[in-house]
């Protein structure tokens, strides 16, 4: 006689798909899930417990090790809450290097996903295609503010530095380069068929899940729903350019892959346009006062990181320390909805519909 | 005196300071100008191209202080008429009159423009309401998406808010509860919200609100047998090594 019982399966938290330290632990029926609880908090800093004792200039890099993928979001984040807070300006060519470096920070950071997924899926060489060319953006960054990945690069106010003469000029060369390598992409993996048997129609859900699930990014748009922080509540420069939202229709991990890539697309898109647009000269710092004192009151200001919404909730009493500061970070709030994506789905599945969602656990655990 | 009117006192003294250096400023001039035009005389004998600027440059002058005072003028007729209304208020307005018909009048504790954040609608709810009025405003109001759940806390109270916005109109509103410090509770929005159950247990976790009603409130971030609540303000680790 056969004997079947339930097993309990432990993945992580050092799985090299989990991408860090993530654990989730399942209940399988053979090879199927009955039951997935992800176990979180292995990266946890306390980085809102420690920006209550810093002032807003030194939580700065903190921010950077939130989404370790996508710190140049995160800066912006933080100092657009603060200027928001005391209605600074920032200087033209301040806010276009900010824009600039954020989009150039979003095809990097759907590099890495779009590298690391393959791999989780088992394919190694789309990998190193990805991070070859993602190195011509990290380089990019380094000649601009001397770090690879922790930029510290923004300030209240504006930016740290100015754009090294001919950094501009290495950045439009990036962009036609970039498209090249995508439509290589395609070539190579999009149409390849056993990866498309592995991802269409895995890890479904409709439009009105995601909004429960209060989903953002690629994670939302995949259903249809057409909600892009940079149209719908434009910041920054965004109102000035000309790029579109790619949908998705049926909510599965194929149209998350499609709108991923062809966000990198309209980045370049964007990108294209803000080099034309640059300000030949000008100021990289606004008139910020000596110490940075928001008034009291509180604020809580939104972008479009690669991930989906990011915000930052600030409390402040007018001091030089925020009072509170709570940063909504998508990748936590877009894991949510991994445990009933993955009931009933085999264990192989496992891998596909979590890479699919696309979490940088340092923002998870924040 | 209230707060306001000591605040209108410090900021009028200084005006006044001003005032006063004006008008010995003004007693000062005519010696000034006297002395002025007599140089401006013997210039104008020397050099009346010269001359001629001079005249040109004590118009502009005049010009821009008689500007001056009149832009002065209108900013202290600007500071004593009242605030125009914010183009927020009808939003606030409409959300305020729907709760009081269709859950209760006392439900509201305040309703208030945030005009430090781009005007946004802010409610202080009760608790024992704050379920209905998650209902109403999800099902009636269109507040579909729930984008942000934070917790506060203020010495005096805990607060829990929530960021709410609908998709279709891009309208936004934050709802607050306050809770007491000593037995802080506050009715979970997870059946009504899916995405405020992982919020509300990291704010359970940190600092200690029991969400009744929530499915799953365990500690999210902190181990399990972890003492306290880290972002309380009185918080102290229990071994300061740690």
């Amino acid at each position: 006689m056969i004997r079947t019982e339930e097993l309990l399966l432990n993945v992580g938290p050092q799985h090299p798909s989990t991408h860090g330290v993530f654990r989730i632990v399942v209940k399988l029926d053979g090879e199927v899930i009955t039951e997935a609880t992800p176990v979180m908090g292995y990266l946890h800093r306390g980085t809102e417990k420690l920006a209550e004792q810093l002032n807003y200039t030194q939580i700065i890099p903190y921010t950077d090790r939130m989404d370790y993928v996508s710190a140049m979001t995160n800066n912006y984040v933080l100092v657009h809450a603060v200027e928001t807070m005391m209605g600074l300006e920032v200087p033209e060519r301040a806010e276009f290097l900010r824009l600039i470096v954020m989009e150039l920070q979003r095809v990097a950071s759907h590099l890495v996903w779009w590298g690391t997924y393959l791999l989780d899926i088992g394919a190694m060489s789309p990998f190193l295609y990805a991070f070859r060319d993602r190195e011509t953006i990290i380089n990019l960054f380094n000649e601009l503010c001397g770090a690879r990945l922790t930029y510290n690069y923004m300030r209240v106010g504006g930016v740290k530095w100015d754009a090294p003469p001919g950094w501009i000029d290495k950045v439009s060369e990036f962009i036609p380069y970039m498209e090249g390598k995508l439509r290589e992409y395609d070539k190579l993996v999009s149409g390849n068929e056993i990866f498309l048997a592995r991802i269409k129609g895995i890890g479904k859900y409709d439009a009105e899940t995601a909004i429960d699930y209060g989903l953002s990014g690629a994670n939302l748009r995949c259903t249809g729903v057409d909600w892009d922080l940079r149209k719908a509540e434009p910041y920054s420069l965004y109102s000035r350019f000309e790029f579109d939202v790619p949908l998705g229709q049926n909510g599965d991990c194929y149209d998350r892959y499609r709108i991923r890539l062809e966000e990198i697309r309209q980045s370049l898109r964007i990108l294209k346009q803000a080099i034309v647009q640059f300000p030949s000269s000008g100021e990289t710092m606004g008139k910020v006062p000596r110490a940075i004192r928001p008034p009291a009151g509180e604020v809580y200001t939104r972008i479009e990181s690669p991930r989906g919404e990011i915000g930052c909730h600030i409390v402040s009493k007018g001091k030089a320390e925020p009072y509170r500061l709570k940063f909504r970070r998508p990748s936590f709030v877009n894991l949510q909805i991994l445990p009933k994506l993955l009931i009933g789905e085999t264990m192989t599945n496992l891998i596909t519909i979590l890479g699919g969602v696309d979490i940088v656990v340092g923002e998870v655990d924040c | 005196m209230s707060e306001e009117e000591k605040k209108a006192q410090q900021e009028s003294g200084p005006a006044d300071a001003e005032k006063d250096e004006k008008q010995k400023a003004a007693e000062t001039t005519p010696i000034a100008e006297a002395g002025q035009t007599a140089a401006q005389q013997s210039v104008e004998a020397a050099d009346p191209e010269k001359a001629a600027k001079l005249k040109a440059a004590a118009e502009a002058r005049a010009a821009r202080a008689a500007a001056k005072a009149a832009a002065e003028t209108a900013e202290a007729a600007e500071a004593s008429a009242p605030p125009p209304p914010s183009p927020k208020q009808p939003e606030l307005d409409a959300v305020t009159a729907l709760i009081r018909r269709e859950v209760a009048d006392e439900a509201l504790e305040d309703a208030y423009i945030n005009e430090l954040n781009g005007h946004m609608p802010t409610l202080i709810v009760k608790n024992e309401y704050w379920r209905s009025i998650a209902e109403l405003l999800k099902i009636e109001n269109d507040f579909t998406y729930l984008r942000n759940v934070s917790g506060v806390d203020y010495e005096t109270h805990l607060e829990v808010v929530y960021h709410l916005v609908s998709l279709r109109s891009g309208r936004e509103l934050a709802v607050k509860i306050k809770a007491d410090r000593e037995k802080p509770e506050v009715s979970s929005a997870t059946p009504v919200w899916a995405t405020a159950n992982w919020n509300e247990r990291e704010i359970y976790d940190l600092l200690g609100i029991v969400f009744p009603g929530h499915p799953d409130l365990r500690r999210i971030m902190m181990p399990d047998d972890w003492a306290g609540h880290p972002l309380r303000k009185d918080y102290e680790p229990l071994d300061s090594e740690v």
